[in-house]
């Protein structure tokens, strides 16, 4: 297999408030290849978006939150780059889609000038910075771009505005995408769309993927990769097929069968029992 | 028995409302009828802007009806001013989709599950202070939470716990009828079955009914007995869940069943 364009080792996070530390994220690595998904599974509070966020150093920094391990992207060492480079990285190689649309959004500008300063930024050649607004929005399937430009975000449906944001990440062909909770904040139907889109974006553009999630559901047929992480820890991992269906952890098995389905009905949800788990991952 | 009876409801909104303009509608909801049986948990679909959450909030008056009848045991609502309606919102209740913002973050526990009790048990607030006080303890411990959660404010609570104390605020009035309007959609999934088990607990404790709106096609069918699909303001097909997902009839219907992920 190549080399993956993006490896992460003994990643560590920890943030100090009120002279206290918690430990975010203790120990984890993994990597992901090119043109690849990887799901990142986990409730809330497992430390999932605080890695997500620690790529590219959106975390602030020391002294209030330390960063120890290392994140390799493309032979840079993303842990000791100066602000400067970073700039160059963020948004243009790796760019992030925001769980809430409604609130990442600006909503004192229009969709279109929010949607150019991206592209003013990263891609100073393009001179018609129009004409490519419209062609991104086109690729993430909004219709009459042209009259679009113009909207502000209320003007949009939930779906729509995320639509947006993924024109907005996709504006500088990133080679990774960060999906964090992407779908959780919109309906079932317009979910199955914004997963789909994402599927045809990634061959078209030939992008890696890292979908963060609490949702089992939606990774099928999707994710290459699934790393459980459990209390800061990667608890589980593998190829997705496999541990959706042959789930090894108790908390992968948990977090799986706590999900309603459709055509199996049970008297009662089970619920994940916390306490235990706390024992299995201390020994 | 039946608990609640619709029919032809309307709930119409203005849109552009000019001096010379002529008057435009949206259809939020578009001659619904439905009825619930007592002691039923009846599920509501449909995707964002279907009008489901609007037919929630008419019944309990949250926004005015543009016609039809909406019967609550045998008593019509719809021509009752607000001072007649007062009692029925001590006996239907609702609980809102997002704990982090249906909770008023300056009032602590105490404060948010007392004021109902205020206002239609004022009896405990002249003269049984201590009862007053009992009542919320029993009414959180009710909900899973701890009793000496009282002083605490919502910022200090997960988002599941805060959508017990939202359950808790509803159940204070001791109603019959409850509202869900999405209560687990904010939440993770591991929260979410904790909450639909103790809705589905509490309605054999309490003996409640519920209308319960949601787009989880997978969370209705555990916990309802009946569905209703709504798409631009009108039902488009009803029935039990197990033989409408088998065979939806209505394209709608099965447009929502392949939104859902199967694993």
């Amino acid at each position: 297999m190549s080399e993956p364009i993006l490896k992460v080792e003994n990643l560590e996070i920890n943030f100090h408030a009120d002279g206290q530390t918690t430990e975010a994220v203790k120990g984890i690595s993994f990597s992901l290849h090119e043109e690849k998904v990887l799901a990142v599974v986990g409730e809330s509070g497992s430390g999932k978006s605080v890695t997500a966020m620690s790529i590219t150093r959106l975390l602030p920094e020391a002294p209030v939150c330390q960063v120890r391990g290392s994140i390799n992207f493309m032979q840079q060492d993303m842990l000791t780059l100066k602000n400067r480079q970073l700039r160059d990285i963020r948004g243009k190689d790796i760019a992030y889609i925001f769980q809430e649309p409604g609130t990442s959004l600006n909503p004192v500008f229009s969709i279109g000038s929010q949607i150019a300063e991206v592209i003013k930024l990263h891609r100073p050649e393009i001179t018609d910075v129009k004409a490519e607004i419209v062609r991104v929005l086109d690729l993430v399937g909004i219709h009459d771009a042209e009259k679009r430009i113009q909207a502000y975000p209320h003007e949009l449906s939930g779906g729509m505005q995320q639509r947006v944001m993924i024109a907005m990440a996709l504006a500088c062909h990133p080679k990774i995408l960060i999906a964090d909770e992407p779908t959780t904040a919109l309906d079932v139907t317009i979910q199955k769309q914004i997963i789909d889109l994402l599927k045809e974006l990634k061959t078209k553009l030939k992008m890696s993927i890292i979908l963060i999630t609490h949702n089992f559901g939606i990774i099928k047929g999707f994710a290459d990769d699934v790393i459980v992480m459990f209390r800061g820890k990667i608890v589980e991992s593998g190829p997705a097929e496999k541990v959706l269906q042959n789930p090894q952890h108790p908390y992968t098995q948990a977090l799986i069968e706590c999900i309603p389905r459709l055509g199996v009905r049970k008297e009662r949800l089970t619920t994940i029992q916390h306490e235990e788990l706390e024992k299995i991952n201390a020994s | 028995m039946k608990l609640l009876s619709v029919k032809n409801l309307k709930v119409y909104f203005p849109v552009r409302t000019g001096l010379f303009q002529k008057k435009e509608y949206i259809k939020a909801v578009d001659d619904v009828s439905f009825d619930i049986e007592k002691g039923q948990c009846v599920g509501l679909v449909g995707e964002s802007g279907s009008g489901k959450s609007t037919l929630g909030k008419s019944i309990i008056r949250l926004n005015s009806i543009t016609s039809g009848s909406i019967q609550y045991a045998k008593e019509e609502l719809a021509d009752k001013n607000n001072r007649a309606f007062m009692p029925f919102r001590k006996r239907i209740q609702m609980i809102f989709q997002d704990p982090y913002n249906s909770l008023n973050p300056r009032m602590n526990v105490e404060a948010i599950i007392g004021e109902p009790l205020d206002i239609h048990f004022p009896e405990l607030k002249v003269s049984g202070k201590k009862k007053r006080t009992q009542r919320i303890c029993e009414l959180l411990e009710m909900v899973g939470l701890q009793a000496d959660h009282t002083r605490r404010y919502p910022h200090e609570f997960s988002g599941g716990q805060r959508q017990r104390i939202g359950i808790a605020r509803a159940l204070a009035v001791e109603p019959e009828f409850i509202i869900c309007d999405e209560p687990v959609s904010a939440l993770d999934v591991s929260v979410q079955a904790q909450i639909i088990n103790l809705l589905d607990d509490l309605k054999d404790q309490l003996g409640l009914t519920y209308l319960f709106i949601s787009h989880d096609l997978a969370v209705v069918e555990h916990l309802c007995d009946h569905v209703l699909v709504m798409n631009q303001g009108k039902l488009v097909e009803t029935g039990e869940p197990a033989s409408l997902y088998q065979s939806p009839k209505d394209p709608y219907t099965k447009k929502l069943l392949d939104a859902v992920p199967n694993f």
